[in-house]
């Protein structure tokens, strides 16, 4: 009964439980990186008691990796000694983690996840509840098992209608976020819904997902439909069968509705994600850098449409671009498909996947007074590097277009 | 007496501390980069028992606890804001960094006033300008973990199922 986040916290509890109500769940996984897993382990060590359950730790390394430096070198040496000592398995260097989760098979609807990491809401899209925390409740879940929850409210977010050629969900997104601002949904959950969902593809419901965390909400849910079982099963090591579920008379905070037939491609400005505009407004603006790639907008996907804009063309001479598949997968699959070799023809650098440009670490760190245009979910200050760098959102296909041309781009013009 | 240093709105936890220097895990060392890009001062300029004060969705962005790790390092009392983002929230709770929400303290609190707190009733007062504010209560299985001064020692003495019990 109710919303779908009470509905997947009232099946695991056994009981109905209601927005308000404060939870303790057993979690099916908790999932932490380079970043994140340091402190996890110290938060761990200092408590003092023994691991629960091994088999729910997932330990990935994407921030930084491979290592740029040494510090970052000695932190994966001692992840890795921690990994080896405590008998954990899984651990997974194949790139962006919440990408890599999915493919492994840890993401299933109905199932509860924890990750040391905000955008862990990514799973939503396939109907598991998952959120971010900090690492020491990371490392405190590793000993319990378990994690608490204050159900949340839930606003409804009602996409409807088919959006136009050039418009993809990340424009949807981006208007979303540029309606509700950072704080919008703050404590909430999200849950998307509408003829847009239901027709739209599971790689491009994820981008939904992904960046709710950037609205504030504490998870952002897609109710499992077949294309999330088709996907779970044809994409995914996740082994039938899934639970299915809907909302069952449910009551929301406040509804949403957008008709996204309505809508153009739209960018996030420098320097917040709900500064969006209408990509026209402010095409013409030079760039230093494009990079197609992160959690939010690297699948097989993504790497298609951009590619089918960058075959037989050329990026721009002074627009450094950047591909960085999100995960080995999505690499081999770009590679056998000749993607890969469609972007280095047109001039681009492939990266290993990997979260490094996202977050200023390595692989494409801006300069003071660059401007960079990204498929990324976030363009705080300083997230690329300099703080007098400029960092802007938008498409896989507006990044491609950007790219040919050094300057923001609609990439209409292109899909003729 | 502590100083306020106020922030603006939506505060990141990019400009709390940015993932380059998030490589250590060592509170001093985080506390000397706490706010470099946004308020270049505070770092050298932040005196222990210090008080931030900030607009509303105070540390949205990633689930760093470097960010409430390096205000707690830099010796800083308590965060007071009118709202805060949720990861953030729980990481303060569980590190052990006072918060107190309160949309009215941080409409009421300038740069550069005094300010003293009594944590357990939830009181600010405003020396400067000679105001009195209420924070909003924690709830009480969150109390529990802040009074023990974190997620950690809680768990050191304790079951987390007596968090919800």
């Amino acid at each position: 009964m109710g919303t779908l986040v009470e509905e997947i916290f009232s099946r695991r509890l056994g009981r109905t439980v209601s927005a308000g109500e404060i939870v303790m769940v057993d979690v099916d996984a908790i999932m932490s990186h380079d970043n994140t897993t340091p402190l996890a382990i110290k938060a761990f060590s200092e408590i003092g008691k023994p691991i629960r359950d091994t088999s729910k730790i997932v330990i990935h390394f994407d921030h930084a990796y491979p290592a740029p430096n040494q510090l970052a070198a000695e932190n994966q040496q001692k992840i890795v000694r921690f990994i080896q000592q405590q008998g954990i398995d899984n651990f997974y260097h194949r790139g962006v983690c919440h990408q890599v989760m999915i493919e492994e098979g840890f993401v299933r609807p109905g199932g509860i996840i924890i990750g040391g990491d905000s955008h862990t809401v990514t799973y939503g899209a396939l109907g598991c509840f998952s959120t971010g925390l900090g690492s020491s409740e990371i490392g405190a879940a590793w000993v319990t098992g378990k994690c608490w929850f204050k159900v949340p409210e839930t606003i409804l977010v009602r996409l409807e209608g088919t959006a136009p050629a050039g418009v993809y969900s990340k424009d949807v997104m981006l208007a979303l976020a540029g309606q509700l601002g950072m704080d919008g949904a703050t404590y909430k959950s999200l849950e998307f819904a509408g003829s847009y969902i239901d027709a739209l593809p599971a790689h491009a419901r994820i981008v939904f997902s992904n960046m709710s965390v950037e609205l504030g909400a504490k998870c952002g849910l897609i109710a499992p439909d077949q294309t999330t079982l088709d996907y779970l099963a044809t994409e995914t090591k996740a082994q039938a069968p899934f639970e299915q579920f809907t909302a069952v008379n449910p009551r929301y905070e406040r509804t949403i509705t957008i008709d996204v037939s309505t809508l153009q491609p739209m960018v996030a400005c420098h320097p917040d994600v709900d500064q969006v505009k209408p990509l026209t407004e402010i095409a013409g603006l030079t760039i230093d850098q494009v990079y197609l790639g992160t959690c939010t907008n690297a699948r097989y996907e993504d790497l298609e449409i951009a590619a089918g804009i960058l075959k037989g063309r050329q990026v721009s001479r002074f627009t450094r671009t950047l591909v960085t598949p999100a995960s080995q997968t999505i690499y081999e699959k770009a590679m056998s498909a000749g993607l890969i070799q469609i972007f280095l023809d047109a001039g681009c650098t492939v990266n290993a996947p990997g979260c490094g440009a996202c977050i200023g670490r390595h692989g494409g760190i801006l300069a003071p007074g660059e401007r960079a245009f990204t498929t990324m979910n976030r363009n705080f200050i300083g997230r690329m590097g300099s703080a007098e760098a400029e960092i802007y959102l938008g498409s896989p296909a507006a990044a491609a277009a950007t790219a040919i041309e050094g300057r923001i781009a609609d990439p209409r013009p292109y899909l003729a | 007496m502590s100083r306020a240093w106020k922030f603006g709105e939506s505060l990141n936890t990019d400009e709390i501390i940015p993932a380059r220097f998030n490589l250590t895990i060592v509170p001093q060392e985080l506390a000397q980069k706490v706010f470099c890009e946004v308020r270049p001062d505070f770092a050298p300029g932040v005196q222990p028992g210090d008080v931030v004060v900030a607009d509303a969705n105070f540390g949205c962005g990633s689930s760093r606890e470097h960010a409430p790790i390096a205000i707690r390092g830099a010796g800083v009392k308590v965060v007071i804001a009118a709202s805060f983002a949720r990861i953030f929230f729980r990481n303060a709770i569980n590190i052990g960094l006072p918060i107190m929400e309160c949309p009215a303290a941080a409409e009421g609190i300038e740069d550069g006033d005094e300010v003293d707190v009594d944590l357990t009733q939830g009181k600010i007062y405003n020396r400067t300008r000679s105001t009195e504010f209420q924070a909003a209560p924690l709830p009480p299985f969150v109390l529990k973990i802040s009074e023990a001064g974190g997620i950690v020692n809680f768990l050191k003495t304790h079951d987390v199922e007596e968090l919800t019990a």
